[in-house]
């Protein structure tokens, strides 16, 4: 690793940070039933890992969530859940 | 004829400072550096320097403002004294981390309490832990010639460090001398514009001033320690370039003065050295082998060609205008550590004099010199008033 | 199922994942959603505090506009020396320059320096993101801090019901430097804040904008409830949601008033004010300051 002068570094550099492996307790699930993509969940979202095109597309990259529950708190349709982070049965 | 215009000191550092055409100037009023400042406004508002001048609201803002000047590339200039270099001080240390090449001005003042506006190095002395290169000049011809030299050593790519030019208050910015000061073309030969290595850039996004771990943090501060050892010949390269370019002579780290064959060097910085030739050329006169080395580059401290100039002299009789209080002179200190455990170990003296505005007197020099000769001192106090009580000392 | 990368491939965040803030965290939220509506032509001035240190460990920088961090009171200064030299050097008509930090920077150490700027005309967005407490170091009271809230240093103890004086009120202060742009916004309404931060980037010379951010570690709140508390504050008329440009006043008004308790009282930080008879002054002291407030601002529609 190279260390620049002033600690002048660029862009990018923070998502080899996987902040998914923080979850301890829970992670959404989208269940892609009610969505009428308002976008909100995306919106809201303090990761920004949250995305979607449309209607039921909209998914969490777990590489980076955080499993705050932001985004089933605030979907209108309630149609995100967290669920347990070891998957459904877990 | 003497080449160069009769000029108040101030009047000669601002117009330099206008020469080097810096974009972003920011400073803020303290005696004795305020006329520089009020120069410099002068001069912009007479459109004879294109430049943005920020009249902020106190020293810290001032330091701050060029840093983020200098953070998007452009040439930035300072200055101020004492107090307010006290409260750049967070600034100071943050512009070196950063390697952004700002030049200042530090024109010396005591440091308060008691409130004092008179000549005494301590301001500047508290800074040399900071990563700026520290660069004292004996005239205000010297002062205006290490601050051109001052921005091309700074914004070398070899370099990229601060650089602080400091004169003593009042004795040189206040004084009329006639000053030499090249003309623009000159100017601009000598100082290529600024070409920064990294900067604010929307097209090529930059992130600066990122945090340090423990894992890297010390690699930073080796780095600036490496390249504050590697400057010393950047700043002399800069300097012969500067005798070539303009003809006068620039004399780099250290000035020697009927050094080579005395057996006494008195070691100083700044413009008590003027009165100390003197003092040299009278003993001299005397047959006394005696010669005055006046420090130049204080940061980095040029330890081996001190160790190189001094090897020879039997004592090395160190004048300061500073204090590390509890402790010794800052300039004595680091020479004791250039001699500790080499092969050449001459008597090292420290004295204090001339702090607060205190006049140094010839007689002054000329008893300190034989005092050195016979014994060792450290951190002795010269020139104090021996009809003064003072409470809980004496009295 | 589509890989992640190529999923994320319309990931235009300008404030990347992987930065380090705790679950949950509002200002991270604030902060992104600020450079959402900046875009990619702004350079970033940014105080020492939370923010700074959850997005710029070296190497990982998240910031992907031109970003600069120098101390912790000194942003306004740094962001005045960066638009006088984007001023001199002709950039100025395509760069905008944001200067952003806490509230402890804001309202306390970095106040003298974001005055200064703003008295001198420089063209820079001011954003204060407030938590309203040094959150940084631990949760240490500020001047933003609310009245009665518990910090670390305003416990409440057998001789203190927690912080003792009531919020200081910046926007109040910067609009008294005759700036043309003031808004408070909050980030529980994002499309307000989104609004306000177009607005205040569209004008010319300083402005000064406060977003309220929920803390869930110094608020002692339950993460997944960032929004919820930050619309808690605007309904009840603690946090008034208004900008002010050139002189006009515009307020967010608010359907009908929330009482102060629903918004307090799952708030570790006001816990001490609750269950205990004697403690109904101190609430009705703050819900003295949530109806100010819908007077002042005339919050609700009559
Ligand atoms: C001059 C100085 N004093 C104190 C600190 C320690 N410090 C760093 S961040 C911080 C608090 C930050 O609070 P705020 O501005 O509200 O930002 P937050 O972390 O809450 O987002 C403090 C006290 C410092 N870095 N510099
Ligand atoms: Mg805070």
């Amino acid at each position: 690793m190279k260390i620049t002068l002033g600690t002048v570094t660029h862009p990018g550099g923070s998502r080899v940070n996987k902040t998914g492996s923080w979850r301890t307790a829970s992670k959404p699930r989208f269940n892609h039933q009610a969505c009428v993509a308002c976008d909100v969940c995306a919106l809201v979202c303090p990761e920004g890992c949250i995305f979607g095109t449309g209607q039921n597309t909209y998914y969490a990259n777990e590489d980076y969530c955080k499993g705050c529950g932001i985004c089933a708190e605030v979907c209108p349709v309630h149609d995100i859940e967290m669920i347990p982070e070891a998957g459904e049965d877990g | 004829m003497v080449k160069g215009r009769m000029l108040q000191g101030a009047r000669a550092m601002a117009e330099m400072c206008a020469l080097c055409r810096p974009k972003v100037i920011s400073a803020y009023p303290i005696t004795p550096q305020t006329l520089i400042v009020e120069e410099l406004s002068q001069i912009v508002a007479d459109g004879d320097l294109e430049a943005e001048f920020i009249n902020v609201e106190g020293e810290h803002s001032a330091a701050s403002v060029v840093l983020g000047a200098a953070a998007v590339g452009v040439r930035v200039f300072t200055c101020s004294s004492s107090q307010g270099l006290l409260l750049m001080s967070e600034v100071i240390f943050n512009i070196a981390g950063m390697r952004l090449p700002v030049v200042m001005i530090c024109v010396n003042r005591s440091v308060s309490a008691p409130l004092n506006i008179w000549n005494d190095q301590q301001d500047s002395i508290i800074m040399r832990d900071s990563g700026w290169i520290q660069l004292y000049a004996e005239n205000n011809q010297e002062t205006c010639d290490l601050l051109l030299q001052a921005h091309k050593i700074a914004e070398d790519h070899r370099v990229m460090l601060p650089a602080m030019v400091c004169c003593d208050g009042y004795v040189l910015p206040h004084a009329y001398e006639i000053v030499d000061l090249p003309s623009q073309a000159e100017v601009d030969a000598f100082l290529p514009s600024y070409d920064p290595i990294y900067k604010l850039d929307i097209d090529n996004p930059t992130t600066m001033g990122a945090f340090a771990d423990p894992e890297k943090y010390m690699e930073t501060r080796y780095m600036i320690q490496e390249t504050m050892k590697k400057s010393l010949s950047v700043i002399e390269e800069v300097a012969r370039d500067f005798g070539s370019s303009f003809g006068r002579s620039s004399y780099g780290l250290f000035e020697k003065y009927r050094v080579d064959d005395a057996s006494t060097v008195v070691v100083a910085l700044g413009s008590m050295a003027g009165t100390i030739k003197d003092v040299v050329d009278e003993l001299r006169d005397q047959g006394e082998k005696v010669g005055i080395l006046r420090l130049i580059c204080y940061r980095p401290f040029p330890k081996e060609a001190l160790y190189e100039a001094l090897s020879a002299a039997e004592n090395i009789v160190i004048m300061e205008k500073d204090i590390s209080l509890g402790g010794s002179g800052a300039v004595a200190t680091d020479m004791r550590a250039v001699f500790y455990g080499r092969e050449a170990c001459p008597r090292i003296s420290g004295f204090i004099l001339g702090l607060g505005g205190r006049d140094i007197t010839v007689d002054d020099i000329k008893t300190t010199i034989s005092k050195a000769q016979h014994q060792v001192a450290d951190a002795d106090f010269v020139g104090l008033k021996e009809d003064l009580e003072l409470e809980g000392i004496n009295g | 199922m589509v890989k992640v990368e190529e999923r994320d491939k319309f990931n235009d965040h300008l404030l990347a994942s992987g930065h380090t803030a705790c679950p949950g965290c509002g200002q991270s939220l604030a902060a992104r959603l600020v450079l959402r509506a900046a875009g990619r032509n702004v350079m970033v001035v940014n105080s020492t505090g939370c923010l700074e240190v959850f997005s710029s460990k070296y190497p990982e920088s998240a910031w992907e506009v031109p970003w600069i961090h120098s101390l912790f009171e000194n942003t306004s200064a740094v962001a005045a020396g960066i638009e006088a030299a984007l001023k001199i050097t002709g950039q100025l008509d395509r760069v905008r320059v944001i200067a952003q930090g806490g509230d402890g920077s804001t309202a306390d150490i970095g106040l003298g320096a974001i005055s200064g700027m703003l008295e001198r005309g420089h063209d820079v967005l001011y954003i204060c993101y407030d938590n309203e407490a040094y959150m940084n170091t631990g949760i240490q009271r500020s001047g933003s801090t609310p009245y009665y809230a518990r910090t670390t240093t305003s416990p409440p103890g057998k001789v203190s019901r927690g912080n003792w004086r009531p919020k200081k009120d910046v926007p109040q202060i910067a609009l008294a430097h005759g700036i043309p742009y003031v808004a408070v916004a909050s980030v529980g309404y994002p499309m307000d804040l989104d609004r306000k931060v177009r607005k205040a980037l569209s004008i010319r010379g300083p402005k000064y904008v406060q977003i309220h951010v929920p803390c869930p570690l110094g608020w002692g709140t339950a993460p997944e409830r960032t929004i919820d508390f930050a619309r808690l504050a605007v309904l009840t008329g603690l946090y008034p949601l208004y900008e002010v440009e050139n002189g006009e006043l515009r307020a967010l008004k608010i359907p009908k008033k929330v009482p102060v308790e629903e918004y307090l009282k799952e708030q570790v930080r006001f816990r001490h004010l609750f269950g205990k008879e004697d403690r109904k002054k101190e609430i009705a002291e703050i819900q003295g300051i949530a109806d100010q407030n819908i007077e002042k601002f005339g919050l609700i529609v009559k």
